[in-house]
């Protein structure tokens, strides 16, 4: 590559870092050269955050240990990092939306107790950078009425005003618009050739492609590959990142899907920012089949989810279900949807799915606690709900079997079981699930799968949403790909493989087919 | 799992009774920089709350009242809400008290007014609490600051209603005539002296009964209803909650009627069972106990009695030191106060890690 001579801008070495059960970051290591742009590409979940904070001190390494041209450092908190020369630009801004540009990269290194000589010095030097790297912006504007765009800016010229000489960006782009994203390139080249290096996080092959000289591929918490960037090609990158995973097979028949059960119109769904998350996606799902939904996390499938299930209220379109129309103006909510034979397994079975400090015998009736079964004249009837868990508990092989014991003492294979049953122990109709295999051991997965193509052949319909491309393959029926919030893409199971679906959640063909034709018009 | 060596006593018994027993020793330093005996102090403190008859009697009676604002702290604490607005809902839950006494003591007789002063506390605090209940659920305004804010306005209102409506005529007093006999809670003395036995004169009355009722009426609530389980998912997981259909909104609001409801019986105890007439300023302070109170029995009936117990006897104690030994004025016997607050509520994990570590590390050797 570069001069041998010369030590890498940054180097790690064996970074490992474990979060309980979950190794995180497996032996990292890592070489940057100076003066370059290098890109960390995977998927969601696959450990790029956690490395990214380790370098920047948010968390330490259980083992390893980071260089910083050719030499050792100690990094322990984000003061560390910046005494190193590294500085960060997070996916969700650390600005103060009411202070000035100028206050803002100020913040933290005001220079003394009284602002005044701080303000000056800050100001002059402010526009020094300003002009040397071409960052050009108002240094008195209130952060809060600047495009999404500047306010980037000002998190890049707060890490350079700090003497940061690497510069880390976590998903940069996911907030830009596309012309945004292509100013952010032209001023990280910009960085680069006043001998800035940078790290740049993300899981888009397209600016990966566009902007690096360089690109590591993390899996699964491993850094499985490293390329240059001239040397490799979308296809690739989309293989090493979703991995030849010893593909999961679950034994089933074909579907024999009959009537649709449940059937989505341009739903469309707008976040508090007003930022629209869901995109006028469409769908039918039929009884007798599993209908996978694929995609990278955070592309519109939890809006999706917390639609149908009634637990967020659409803004437009509608859902027909069960003789009833559900829309903006007629929203039912998860306890009406319910009612009408809906179960919903939960993405995320801490956050949504259980209540962690309630007994196993209370977290297994959530959401179904109306119910006569359940209930009294006046008191819950806790016979029945300790009977009934106690069953339920036997025929799912929950470990402990143990009603009493706090549901954030169960593993989480046993978690998830408690939920799995709970839904489809009332025999619904639809039954919606997200993430059913997420930190479940290998024995767990097989029973979870099972019970899924178990409920299918009963004639259920079944909307999975999953990031493993290996258990939407294994499990599906017909799968539809999600990207930035619209479906991009709908085939039959039989037709689909890794690579494709890859490309697909990547959107890489799609949005450069987009892009030619946007130029085509504009030209 | 190392938690589950420590024995449960440790953090439900041994724990607390180590942070109270510090909280005195650190008094006992006080006490001695006035130049007083600590020993002699305590022995006064203890004997005036507990040692006779009649301070029995004072320290329940202003545990009655700790028991009704801990409940009330606690039923919103389960539901994930602060309120610290128990003093103006007792001082309005009073008010409702008052006018149904004022109005019907001539007319009625007692078995009549008594239910009815029951529900009027009741309705009058939770009406109180309804409209910062309101405003957080359908507006999001921060409870805990439209709640002081609505003690603040109880206290106006509360002036105003007495002084220009309610004082009795030609008298100078900020207070209402004094009810007929038919509108007094009785005395637990006067119940019991029929039966022969004598619990010395006190003004404890039939609103400790109630109290201890309300707290059967609560752990029941929360924890053997369907309200108390939609209470408690809401408390501890909203995102869970909203999954499981639970209207948010309306347990928020119900949660913040009971507390405040609860908060009113105050006025059962001071206006029907010990004034007899409605008056300026009775709650005393007792909805901010019962904060402490709360935090101290651990939103658990069970604790909230033995704390309030513990909190009426240094009320009761406390009058009995100053009264014994002047140099120990009110406000010494309110830093008491104050550092069992501070050692039980605040400091209350000073020395959990080091007490636990020697439990785990016994259990282990």
């Amino acid at each position: 590559m570069t001069n041998k001579t010369m030590p890498y801008a940054i180097e790690l070495r064996d970074i490992s870092k474990r979060f309980g059960a979950v190794q995180a970051n497996k032996d990292i290591c890592l070489q940057v050269p100076a003066g370059t742009i290098h890109g960390i590409i995977g998927e969601n979940g696959a450990g790029k955050s956690t490395l990214m904070s380790i370098i920047y001190g948010f968390y330490e390494a259980d083992t390893g240990y980071i260089e910083v041209d050719g030499k050792r450092v100690d990094i322990r908190s984000s003061q560390d990092a910046i005494n190193a020369g590294i500085g960060m630009v997070h996916q969700h801004f650390m600005l103060v939306e009411n202070f000035s540009v100028l206050e803002n990269v100020m913040l933290g290194a005001e220079g003394g107790a009284l602002l005044k000589g701080g303000v000056a010095a800050a100001r002059v030097e402010l526009q020094r950078l300003a002009k040397e790297y071409s960052l050009d912006i108002d240094v008195d504007a209130i952060v809060e009425e600047l495009p999404v765009g500047l306010q980037q800016r000002v998190e890049i010229l707060k890490a350079l005003y700090r003497g940061a000489r690497i510069l880390i960006l976590d998903e940069p782009t996911g907030v830009l618009t596309p012309q945004e994203a292509d100013h952010l390139f032209r001023i990280l080249k910009a960085l680069k050739d006043q001998g800035v290096t940078v790290l740049l996080i993300t899981h888009k092959l397209r600016e990966i492609m566009a902007s690096t000289d360089n690109v590591s591929v993390m899996r699964q918490g491993e850094m499985v590959s490293h390329r240059e960037t001239i040397h490799t090609s979308k296809e690739e990158l989309a293989e090493l990142m979703v991995g030849k995973k010893v593909r999961l097979t679950v034994d089933k028949e074909d579907a024999q899907p009959s009537e649709v059960l449940l059937s989505a119109q341009n739903l469309s769904q707008f976040d508090s920012q007003g930022v629209k998350r869901l995109k006028n996606v469409s769908l039918a799902l039929r009884a007798g089949e599993i209908l996978g939904i694929a995609g990278v996390s955070g592309n519109g499938q939890s809006e999706l989810l917390s639609v149908l299930s009634g637990i967020t209220p659409m803004d437009e379109g509608e859902i027909h279900f069960a003789g009833q129309v559900i829309n903006a103006k007629a929203p039912k909510n998860a306890a009406q949807m319910r009612d009408l034979k809906m179960a919903h397994v939960p993405e995320d079975r801490h956050k949504m799915g259980l209540v962690t400090g309630f007994e196993a015998y209370e977290a297994a009736i959530l959401g179904y606690h109306n119910s006569p079964v359940y209930n009294g004249k006046v008191l819950m009837n806790r016979k029945a709900m300790l009977d009934e868990c106690n069953a339920r508990m036997a025929a799912w092989d929950v470990r402990p079997p143990n009603p009493y014991l706090k549901t954030a003492n169960f593993s989480g294979g046993n978690q998830q079981k408690i939920v799995i049953a709970r839904e489809v122990e009332q025999n619904p109709d639809v039954l919606l699930i997200g993430q059913p295999t997420r930190g479940v051991d290998i024995g767990a997965i097989e029973n979870i799968h099972e019970q899924i193509v178990k409920l299918r052949d009963a004639g259920k319909a079944i909307l999975l949403v999953s990031v493993e491309l290996d258990e939407i393959m294994a499990l599906s029926d017909r799968i539809i790909v999600m990207f930035d919030g619209a479906v991009v893409g709908e085939l039959d199971a039989k037709d689909a493989d890794e690579r494709t679906l890859g490309l697909m959640m990547a959107n890489a063909h799609y949005k450069e087919q987009e892009g030619e034709q946007q130029e085509g018009v504009s030209a | 799992m190392s938690q589950a060596k420590v024995p449960t006593w440790v953090n439900i018994a041994l724990i607390p009774i180590l942070n109270i027993l510090l909280a005195f020793l650190v008094s006992g330093l006080v006490i001695l920089a006035i130049g007083e005996n600590p020993i002699e102090a305590a022995g006064y403190l203890i004997y005036g709350a507990l040692g006779y008859n009649e301070g029995i009697g004072y320290t329940l009676y202003y545990a009655t009242n700790l028991i009704f604002t801990g409940l009330a702290v606690s039923v919103a604490f389960k539901g994930g809400l602060f309120n610290i607005g128990g003093e103006g809902q007792a001082y309005i839950g009073g008010l409702g008290v008052g006018l149904i006494c004022l109005s019907l003591d001539h007319t009625m007789p007692f078995y009549v007014i008594a239910p009815l002063a029951v529900i009027g506390a009741a309705v009058f605090g939770a009406a109180w609490a309804y409209i910062p209940a309101y405003l957080q659920a359908r507006r999001g305004s921060h409870i805990v600051i439209t709640t002081i804010m609505f003690n603040f306005i109880a206290s106006s209102l509360m002036v105003y209603l007495i002084v220009n409506w309610l004082k009795e005529d030609g008298r100078m007093a900020p207070n209402s005539r004094t009810f007929e006999e038919s509108a007094w809670l009785p005395y637990l003395h006067e119940l019991f002296s029929p039966l022969g036995i004598d619990i010395g004169d006190s003004p404890l009355n039939l609103a400790f009964i109630w109290a201890l009722l309300c707290c059967v009426f609560v752990w029941g609530l929360i924890w053997h209803t369907r309200w108390g389980y939609q209470l408690r998912t809401l408390g501890t997981n909203p995102t869970a909650a909203r999954y499981a259909g639970i209207d948010t909104a309306k347990v928020t609001i119900w949660a913040m009627l009971i507390s405040g409801g609860l908060a009113g019986f105050v006025g059962l105890n001071e206006i029907m069972g010990v004034n007899h007439n409605l008056l300026l300023n009775f709650t005393a302070g007792y909805g901010f106990a019962g904060i402490a109170v709360a935090l101290m029995g651990r939103n658990h009936p069970i604790g909230i009695i033995i704390a309030a117990i513990l909190f009426g006897a240094l009320y009761q104690g406390g009058a009995e030191l100053n009264f014994e030994v002047p140099t120990i004025t009110r406000d010494i016997v309110v830093v008491i106060q104050g550092l069992v607050i501070l050692f039980s509520g605040a400091l209350e994990h000073m020395f959990k890690d080091r007490i636990e570590g020697f439990f785990i590390r016994r259990a282990v050797a």
